[in-house]
């Protein structure tokens, strides 16, 4: 499983890379991995504003509808409009391809999630269930 | 309560496949990925382990009397070696179960049901069946292998000296070498592709399994439980718990061809006789969705704001690349052309019914 050492993870399999205020969002390997192939992304609005774990969009596969959640809270700034008629490029690149940019309102919120090392040992746990 | 297993478990192990809970039976949703699978059955061919169905056997004088009022489609029209599709139902006219039925002769036939439901059709037709009828449950003996796709009948010949051109559409042969593996095959499938399913005692699958895997080589690939559904739902083909229940007559899930109102008495005929003369009130429509969205079973489908019925299967169909659905509504409303909302996590998202939408199958019906 693909687990990059600079990005940040969420209990809900999503990843944060974070360029100054702005927080980029994604689903991680083992999220489209275990969802399997996905067939349609609900993206956010532009400028609507969240709060950590709330729901921002919906991922469907063949079988299974999937909320996503924002690990961090901010405004959205900016939507990953080719997953609408691509969804696919989430299982053959996950980490290639952004959800959405939030600008972040509070940098605390990435204290609350996982390190690489950390998310590979809780992925690790997640399959032995 | 312990999953079940198939007798096909480590074959699925070996073969990487996901295994999950599927109505109480341990079973791979998928190997390789649902669209790769479903592709596979369309073009080339796959192989199912279906061995979770339930067989039933009915033998006896006065068998073909009793499978008769059992069922609603003319069992006593089938000739020996015919399989026949059929709704199963309930004085009410909603429906027990969709079932295939096998004549060996006139005194003993076989019944396939579905899984989830055989305990409650084996009670169901030992509760209406006559003293005298030798009635068997078999189904924890009996593993059932499907091979589907346009080039299921090519990997087959290939181990078999049997002619296999000689099976028909919905025709059987109660004895077929397959491998060294004595089968009962028919010309039957659930994908709306070309293809046979074979029935074998549980011990012989893993070598069937695996011979037929050999033998296809890169023609064929195991397929799991995802693609099985996504193929017999491209193909309108229904699903009992779905487009049809206890509470949905075979005239409203639109099987209305396999009802023989005309012909012999079965249980039910009266109910559907009335619902029929009284005009349906509710009816499968087939749509398209126009706005982006991905219909799924139990959405909610509403016009100008009123519930109108609801959805019994949708997906984005993988070989037509279109967002597509079944549902029951209000028949007034079902007609080609006509604008439905599906509603999508409570928002309306635009669909519009249509007719011949679905995947054309390419079985070989009519021969």
């Amino acid at each position: 499983m693909n687990i990059p050492q600079e990005l940040y993870y969420s209990r809900e399999h999503e990843w944060v890379r974070v360029e100054g205020e702005q927080a980029f969002i994604g689903i991680t390997d083992f999220a489209q991995e275990h969802l399997g192939d996905i067939v349609f992304v609900e993206l956010p609005e532009l400028e609507a504003e969240f709060a950590a774990m709330d729901e921002i969009g919906v991922i469907e596969s063949v079988k299974a509808v999937s909320p996503m959640n924002t690990p961090v809270a901010g405004v959205i700034i900016q939507v990953n409009e080719e997953l609408e008629s691509a969804p696919e490029l989430l299982n053959e690149d996950c980490y290639a391809h952004f959800i959405c940019v939030l600008r972040m309102s509070d940098a605390a919120d990435l204290d609350d999630l996982m390190k690489a090392e950390a998310y590979a040992a809780f992925c690790e746990e997640e399959e032995a269930k | 309560m312990a999953l079940k297993r198939t007798p096909l478990f480590e074959s699925h192990i070996k073969a990487q496949g996901r295994m999950v809970d599927f109505g109480g039976w341990e079973l791979p949703v998928q190997y390789q990925g649902i669209l790769k699978e479903h592709e596979m059955v369309r073009t080339k061919a796959g192989l199912f382990d279906v061995s979770h169905m339930g067989e039933v056997i009915i033998k006896g004088e006065g068998a073909q009397d009793f499978i008769q009022r059992l069922v609603c489609n003319e069992v006593k029209k089938m000739a020996d070696k015919q399989v026949l599709y059929s709704p199963m139902c309930y004085p009410t006219g909603g429906v027990v179960d969709d079932l295939l039925i096998y004549r060996y002769h006139p005194q003993h036939y076989l019944l396939v049901v579905n899984a989830s439901n055989t305990d409650k059709d084996f009670a169901w037709i030992m509760e209406q069946a006559p003293v005298g009828l030798d009635i068997q449950n078999v189904s924890s003996q009996i593993a059932q292998l499907a091979v589907q796709g346009p080039l299921a009948q090519q990997i087959l010949q290939e181990l078999t000296d049997f002619d296999l051109e000689g099976i028909k559409f919905f025709w059987f042969e109660p004895s077929v070498m397959i491998g060294g593996v004595d089968c009962i095959m028919s010309r039957t499938g659930y994908t709306g592709e070309d293809g046979f399913e074979l029935y074998v005692p549980n011990a012989q699958a893993p070598a069937l399994w695996e011979k037929i895997l050999t033998a296809g080589g890169e023609r064929i690939a195991p397929i799991g439980l995802g693609a099985r559904d996504s193929l017999r739902f491209e193909a309108k083909l229904p699903l009992y718990g779905q487009e049809m229940d206890q509470d949905i007559t075979p005239l409203e899930a639109g099987l209305g061809f396999f009802v023989k109102l005309e012909g012999e008495d079965f249980i039910g005929r009266d109910a559907l006789i009335k619902q029929k003369q009284a005009g349906l009130k509710r009816s499968q429509a087939e749509f398209r969705m126009v706005e982006r969205g991905i219909p799924r079973a139990h959405y909610e489908v509403c016009k100008d704001g009123r519930p109108i019925g609801f959805v019994s299967s949708g997906l984005m169909a993988p070989t037509l690349g279109s967002s597509i659905g079944l549902a029951l509504i209000d028949h007034q409303y079902n007609a080609p052309g006509e604008t439905i909302d599906i509603m999508i996590r409570d928002k309306p998202v635009k669909a519009e019914i249509g007719k011949g939408i679905f995947y054309k199958k390419k079985t070989r019906q009519g021969q």
